[in-house]
């Protein structure tokens, strides 16, 4: 039952998780603050595929690489035009923009497209699968791993030995200390959304991919699993957010296997209810972060 | 060079500064004392940008940076090493020195400059790869110091330097602090230490609850202390006379 087909499902889902909390954590460990329009981003990046996909006539590969950068340019803008504003006024007014940013798309794809989901085309390749260590597995599947695990050296790379990187990981530790170092404030934020709505952008092709349609709300049970792979990994390290990823797909593959049939349905009760017990023995996470509270005045 | 006209600053609806004026010359060394929440710390937050007063306004080298902000102020040459030290705990110290050139980086001189600050403080080229965190309070310090002067300052603003150090720590925080005016930098210093800090400086200030109590040079200050303590009928001792 916990065979090679398991190991390489809950790598390629804890794959992805990993890289939906990295994006949530890298905006959260320098504003501190929880975008809950980050699903969207994963939404921006379903309907480009459709849209393009549908009309354009480009080869797929183009669409699937228009449609990351939207979402990060998306993430960007909502930062620039929403966050920025109110960044220096109560920590509320931060959390209640970036509600008012998610409705606010959730609703042009709804009057712009249509409530009701639309088929998105997908490279052949998706749907094709695998022998792999004698597994058969969709070739989707591998994409995920490999492009997670592409992602994660780069951006580590970046963090480790550019100044920009360093930089960021010094706005998260201390933010204003970071800015008398001449740091500006507003690059590294801006970065920081530009990355997360990068990641985003990549986890809406292989989650898209994997019902091969988008509607208005398909960023919610992203979003929904990124802030409790955090919960589970830490809030205030990004490598604690990937770990979170990898045991979140970890823990939902093996109650997927070990439940029986027909408690199957229940499966997001016991998810949360392992969440609920992390938040009341291990609150900080599993890897707690040297990250000072402070927030960005 | 450095001119604060009266400024007043305030936290939320409490007022820290009522009126603040001060001005430190190029080449100076300025000590600014005063007791715990006399202002000192509000008063060089005001100055990098860290905190905007409500009133009054801060020019350097001619022009006004009253509303500029911190990363502004530390380009146009003025650098805080701010109370508390604030190391970045998780970064390395190489990273925390690099970090300090944020604004000023050259790939030609960074090396150089590195190893002149390996002179000051020998003891960050053997904690380089450490990260910052798993350094002593002194090392700490040093660090922070360090980390500054990395940017090349034309103005260099210590927030308690000695706080929390050993005396001995204490002593060579402050021969560093000599061997950098006598190498012509200009220094505001902030300190509790004002039996130390007087001892080095050129001219000192006295804040009193967010007003400035004092100005003058040190014998000035030492003359007016053995007046109060005529008056008042102390013993005379300096360190007892609520700087």
């Amino acid at each position: 039952m916990i065979g090679g087909e398991f190991v390489i499902n809950t790598l390629s889902l804890g794959s992805l998780y990993a890289l939906l909390a990295l994006g949530l954590v890298l905006v959260y460990g320098i504003l501190k603050l929880i975008n809950f329009a980050y699903g969207e981003y994963i939404m921006v990046a379903g309907y480009t595929m459709f849209l393009l996909g549908t009309y354009a006539g480009l080869p797929i590969w183009v669409n699937m690489v228009v449609a990351v950068l939207l979402a990060a340019l998306t993430s960007y803008l909502t930062e620039l035009v929403a966050f920025r504003p109110v960044r220096t006024h109560a920590f509320h007014a931060m959390l209640v923009t970036s509600f008012a940013v998610s409705v606010l798309l959730q609703n042009a794809a709804l009057l712009f497209v249509s409530p009701r989901s639309r088929a998105v085309p997908l490279p052949a390749a998706f749907n094709e699968s695998i022998s792999l260590f004698g597994v058969v597995t969709p070739l989707r599947n591998v994409l995920t791993i490999v492009t997670t695990v592409v992602l994660l050296v780069a951006l580590s790379l970046l963090m480790k030995y550019t100044v920009l990187g360093i930089a960021m990981r010094a706005a998260a530790d201390k933010f204003t200390t970071t800015r008398l170092m001449g740091v500006p404030a507003n690059l590294v934020i801006s970065v920081a959304f530009i990355i997360s709505g990068f990641l985003a952008g990549t986890v809406s092709l292989f989650w898209v991919g994997r019902s091969a349609s988008v509607d208005p709300l398909i960023g919610f049970a992203p979003l929904l699993i990124a802030f409790i792979a955090t919960v589970i990994g830490g809030m205030n390290s990004l490598v604690g957010a990937v770990a979170g990823g990898y045991v979140y797909g970890l823990l939902f593959n093996l109650l997927s296997v070990l439940l029986p049939a027909s408690m199957i349905n229940y499966r997001d009760a016991f998810m949360f209810a392992i969440v609920i017990l992390f938040l009341l023995l291990k609150p900080e996470g599993l890897i707690r972060g040297s990250y000072t509270e402070e927030r960005v005045g | 060079m450095l001119s604060v006209t009266d400024i007043h600053a305030s936290y939320g609806a409490v007022a820290a500064l009522h009126g603040v004026s001060l001005e430190v010359a190029e080449g100076e060394l300025v000590a600014l004392l005063g007791t715990n929440g006399a202002g000192k710390s509000t008063t060089l937050k005001s100055i990098a940008g860290v905190l905007r007063p409500t009133q009054g306004n801060v020019t350097f080298l001619g022009e006004d940076i009253t509303s500029s902000k911190p990363e502004a102020i530390l380009k146009k040459g003025i650098s805080l090493t701010p109370e508390g030290r604030e190391i970045f705990t998780s970064l390395t110290v190489a990273e925390n020195l690099r970090l300090g050139a944020f604004a000023s980086y050259d790939r030609s001189r960074y090396e150089a400059d590195r190893d002149e600050m390996f002179e000051l403080f020998p003891i960050l080229k053997e904690r380089l790869s450490q990260p910052g965190g798993l350094l002593s309070g002194g090392e700490q310090q040093q660090l922070a110091i360090a980390r500054s002067l990395m940017s090349h300052p034309k103005l260099l603003m210590l927030d308690e330097p000695s706080l929390g150090l050993s005396p001995a720590l204490v002593e060579q925080i402050f021969e560093l602090i000599g061997k950098l005016r006598d190498r012509g930098m200009t220094i505001l210093l902030v300190e509790q230490n004002a039996e130390r800090a007087v001892q080095v400086a050129d001219r000192v200030y006295v804040l009193n609850t967010g007003r400035m109590e004092f100005v003058g040079t040190p014998e000035q200050l030492e003359a007016e202390l053995d007046i109060a303590s005529v008056y008042f009928g102390s013993n005379g001792q300096k360190s007892e006379v609520t700087l």
